[in-house]
């Protein structure tokens, strides 16, 4: 079975092949990857199937990438963070 | 000049799927659109196919799903048309607007991709025309608020299986399951057989609904040895299932870590005093289904409110919308489930299959009569499954005094962090009084998602507010989205037209 | 409660301009009732960018119009700001060319002289303002007095303070027509009964050449479309709004054809609005993505990095518009009783505020905050008599 090792925040996450990000990092025990823009709250996994847009992530350096539609790359580059309330 | 297809067919679930194998199987030219990377839609929604191939033993397809031979009967097919080229299969794209074609003329469908990470596989996307529109874009898990349903742990019903049959992976290790209706069956049966612990299944409405339906009342005996069936793997499983019961709120800090289950009087409102608390780190909840209208709204076409409050497209009894050349298939006509889905997508292949071959006199003509017969066959099959789904429906409502649950801080709208106390204030400082105020003063709906989500709460609130029922009016409101999808603006300003020209002067002549 | 059967005034629309007048007139102790044929805040106050700008308008008496309402909500409106998310946020105009810089600096000479604060930026210096603009511009103009607000919330709350002067709102009530004695308006005839009022102001936007002509009275409001897309929210890479100097042209511009010039703003919650486009095709409410498509185009060319965001929704509007650019505002001597607030095309929210306070004046028979004769509701039978005398 081929695994694939990415990285969140610079954390070694590693996926089966054929796993979405989404699915990769909850099977690692992470629930939440963004903090909501008002009150920081933090998201995850809800929908799981594209409708929501709570599971954003930074993905290979583009933002605002739903973790629950986007399949798992080798290599791939995760970050939190985006979706934040920008300070004015 | 960009080919124009027969039939272009949105959406590759049930509906979408069986539109498309039998619109080529009648000989027309079709296109399937579809925002998944292989076909299956949610209900079919299996492990990513070439990783599966690579490992049959840890992904064994088709381990729990249902009706998958049909599945893999409708795939086959698709491959076998796409080999002979009578069908060209566009995965991974989202349609971001439809522009019917009207008067006989081709209508266009611009496609953005459903992913784009740089390095992803998504193709150049572009757009589609096709004499006729097929639209099979399904639906997902309805939602109502609860207090802490924005904690990471909680997940739609659906997301949850989901996450199970796309990935073989589960979302947590104690689960409670909540909401109506008798989809939150396979989500426990699937979840326990992973091996989650189902620490209850919360049903708000009254099993002798549904369960005297499944006796017989309404003929569709296939679904009553499914409910045995059910009952069967919830012993087995030891699976609590409680009725008149609702997650009335759900606790933890950073994430779920346990909920409150309280009793429900017959008209939905919370008994005091009921409140039992139950850990889990895993809430899975739906309550019946929210069609995907925007491509239905943003073509035009005309609207209802369905036995089950939600809003779905008005079609005839082939499928036909309002809007000419557009047709609609599956969930977004009523939710009624995969078997019917496959049914209506298969009658609205036909029917313009036989609308095609009416138009063209080279047709041989012995083919209609046989045509006919099969659309008729299907028209009854479908009236027959419509009736069952409606005594689905009305045995599942949602609970009508949901709103009791509500606290003032109890987020609404997730994307924009809209709490019910906002929306209250709204109403009784604002004079909001409908969907569309609410969202106005209060944004509601104005996020990521648009609505998506939040968009049945948010109208049901408002009418709540006006003591009127939901009207397809606050529903309307709050599905409009002008932009299907997200689409980037390098996309937009590189788009193509025929005619871009003509535009001062064919729009000018309409002052 | 019941409907009301007595006013000292009926306002006719519950958008922005409808909300000020009824926010001044009760304010002036007059008993006010505001007739909205739909939800308020549902036409055009609904589907603008909430502008208050100073910036796109030439001197002369719509840019004195904005002078004063820019006292009003920078003065006695001030303590609302918050609850409509005022923010005062300037306005950055640029020019791709250095021709078009040069009639941009005639532009702002003129505007200073008329008081507008104005400051001229060479070509080198934008990227201080504007760090993710296309370095490629020749200049431009910054107005820190260009501000913006939640239109839809302008309207909640003056409606929300006139209620608590006193004043009774009436959504979803259309004015069927108008109750006569001789010329003279005495109230209003609605789908929920008729009103008596010596007063009624014609504040219906877009749908006011429609009132209008209920009273028998010519007022040529026309609509004119326009589009705004709302982008993904972004940390911050927008600071002010910024457009290009070609606006200005399309903003006084009478071409039916589709004009769309470059309008790009951030937001307090991150994302980007887009604009601008103009067309005269009545009321049609098709989407139409050619013009979008320009849109994207022309604010690429402002900020590259546009390419790459997403817009997440777009909508449209009708700009109540009249041929002269100018609004109306004042009582009509043809229909004794009849005052009109109405035709503010782009301008609407921003001018909201001078309009009420103008027409609250005029109603209470106070001296009016600034000359008003350029707003004169007869203007257009005196032009419409000159034109045809051409003919």
């Amino acid at each position: 079975m081929s695994e694939i090792n990415g990285t969140l925040n610079g954390m070694p996450i590693t996926a089966r092949a054929g796993q979405t990000v989404g699915a990769a990092l909850v099977a690692a025990g992470i629930t939440s990857w963004r903090s909501t823009a008002k009150t920081s709250r933090p998201r995850g996994l809800f929908c799981g199937i594209g409708v929501c847009f709570d599971c954003l992530v930074t993905a290979d350096g583009v933002p605002n990438q739903r973790a629950c539609a986007m399949p798992m790359r080798d290599g791939m580059v995760l970050e939190t963070g985006m979706g934040e309330r920008p300070d004015a | 000049m960009l080919e124009v297809f027969d039939v272009a067919v949105v959406g590759a679930g049930p509906a979408g799927l069986a539109a498309a194998v039998h619109a080529a199987d009648a000989g027309l030219g079709v296109a399937l659109v579809d925002a998944g990377s292989q076909p299956g839609g949610q209900f079919w929604r299996h492990p990513d196919e070439a990783a599966a191939a690579a490992n049959p033993d840890q992904f064994r397809e088709g381990a729990g799903q249902h009706d998958w031979k049909r599945f893999t009967d409708l795939r086959t097919r698709l491959n076998r048309h796409r080999g002979a080229g009578r069908l060209v299969y566009l995965p991974g794209r989202q349609v971001w607007l439809i522009e019917p074609g009207g008067h006989g003329g081709a209508a266009t469908l611009r496609l953005a991709p459903a992913v784009d990470v740089p390095g992803s596989d998504a193709a150049e996307p572009g757009q589609v025309r096709a004499a006729h529109v097929i639209l099979c874009p399904g639906g997902y898990d309805r939602q109502l608020p609860v207090p802490g349903w924005d904690l990471p742990g909680v997940m739609a019903a659906g997301g949850a299986q989901a996450l199970l049959k796309g990935n073989r992976t589960t979302a947590g290790t104690v689960a409670v399951i909540g909401g109506t209706g008798p989809f939150l069956l396979p989500v426990a049966t699937g979840l326990a057989g992973a091996g989650v612990k189902v620490a209850a299944i919360c049903e708000a409405n009254s099993p002798t609904g549904w369960l005297g339906n499944l006796a017989g009342a309404v003929r569709a005996p296939e679904k009553a040895g499914e409910g045995l069936a059910y009952a069967a793997a919830l012993a087995r499983h030891r699976i609590p299932y409680k009725v008149r019961t609702a997650v009335t709120e759900i606790h933890g800090t950073d994430r779920v870590e346990a909920v409150t289950i309280s009793r429900l009087s017959p008209d939905g409102s919370v008994l005091a005093g009921t409140g039992r608390r139950i850990a889990c780190d895993l809430v899975a909840l739906g309550w019946g289904f929210t069609a995907q209208l925007e491509l239905v709204l943003a073509a035009g076409a005309q609207t209802a409110v369905d036995a089950d409050g939600s809003l779905i497209a008005v079609v005839d009894n082939r499928m036909a919308s309002s809007v000419p050349g557009i047709s609609v298939a599956g969930e977004a006509t009523g939710v009624g489930g995969a078997a019917m889905a496959v049914v209506e997508g298969e009658l609205a292949a036909l029917c313009v299959a036989a609308g095609a071959g009416a138009a063209e006199t080279a047709r041989p003509t012995a083919a209609q009569p046989e045509l006919d017969r099969r659309i008729a066959r299907l028209q009854r099959e479908r009236a027959r499954l419509r009736e069952f789904a409606l005594a689905m429906h009305r045995a599942n409502p949602v609970p009508a005094r949901w709103h009791g649950w509500l606290a003032p801080e109890t987020l609404v709208c997730r994307c924009e962090e809209v709490d019910y106390g906002t929306l209250c204030r709204a109403h009784e400082e604002l004079g909001a009084d409908d969907a569309r105020s609410l969202k106005s003063f209060a944004r509601p709906g104005m996020g990521w998602c648009q609505g998506r989500v939040c968009g049945y709460a948010t109208a049901s609130i408002a009418a709540d507010f006006a003591s009127r029922p939901v009207s397809e009016a606050d529903l309307r409101a709050m599905s409009k989205r002008t932009l299907a999808a997200p689409v980037s603006l390098g996309q937009l300003a590189a788009l193509e037209f025929d005619d871009f020209d003509d535009i001062s002067a064919d729009k000018g002549s309409q002052e | 409660m019941s409907f009301p059967r007595v006013a000292d005034v009926v306002v006719i629309g519950g958008g922005a301009v409808g909300a000020a007048c009824a926010f001044y007139a009760a304010r002036a102790g007059l008993s006010v009732v505001v007739l909205e044929q739909g939800a308020i805040a549902s036409g055009t106050s609904s589907a603008c960018e909430g502008n208050i700008l100073v910036s796109d308008k030439e001197a002369g008496p719509e840019l004195s119009l904005a002078q004063y309402s820019q006292q009003l909500w920078r003065g006695e409106l001030a303590e609302f700001g918050h609850l409509w998310e005022f923010e005062s946020k300037g306005g950055l105009v640029v020019s791709a060319r250095p021709g078009t810089q040069d009639n941009l600096a005639k532009l702002a000479q003129r505007q200073r002289a008329a008081g507008i604060d104005v400051e001229l930026v060479p070509g080198g210096e934008l990227l201080g303002l504007e760090p993710h603009l296309n370095p490629r511009m020749a200049g431009g103009a910054y107005y820190p007095q260009d501000a913006q607000v939640q239109p839809m919330l302008v309207v909640a709350h003056l409606l929300r303070l006139a209620r608590g002067m006193g004043a009774v709102v009436e959504p979803h009530t259309t004015v069927t027509g108008f109750l006569r004695r001789g010329d003279a308006v005495t109230g209003v005839a609605t789908s929920r009964g008729s009103i008596d009022a010596p007063a009624v102001v014609n504040a219906a936007g877009t749908w006011g050449g429609a009132i209008a002509d209920l009273a028998r009275v010519s007022v040529p409001v026309l609509p004119r479309k326009g589009y705004v897309m709302v982008t993904e929210p972004l940390p911050v890479m927008v600071r002010h709004k910024v457009y290009a100097a070609e606006y200005v042209d399309n903003v006084a511009s009478s071409d039916a054809g589709l004009q769309t010039s470059p309008v790009v703003e951030g937001t307090g919650g991150g994302t980007i609005l887009i604009g601008s486009s103009r067309e005269r095709v009545g009321f049609d409410r098709s989407f139409d993505p050619r013009v979008l498509s320009a849109m994207a185009g022309k604010a690429i060319g402002l900020f590259p990095f546009l390419a790459q965001v997403k817009a997440l929704r777009g909508y449209f509007g009708f700009r109540p518009y009249c041929p002269d650019h100018l609004p109306v505002i004042g009582p009509d001597p043809r229909a004794p009783g009849l005052w009109h607030a109405c035709g503010h095309e782009g301008a609407g929210i921003g001018l909201s505020a001078g309009t009420g306070a103008l027409i609250a004046a005029s109603l209470a028979g106070t001296a009016l905050g600034m000359d008003a004769t350029a707003f004169a509701p007869e203007r257009f039978d005196a032009h419409l008599a000159t034109e045809s005398a051409h003919v």
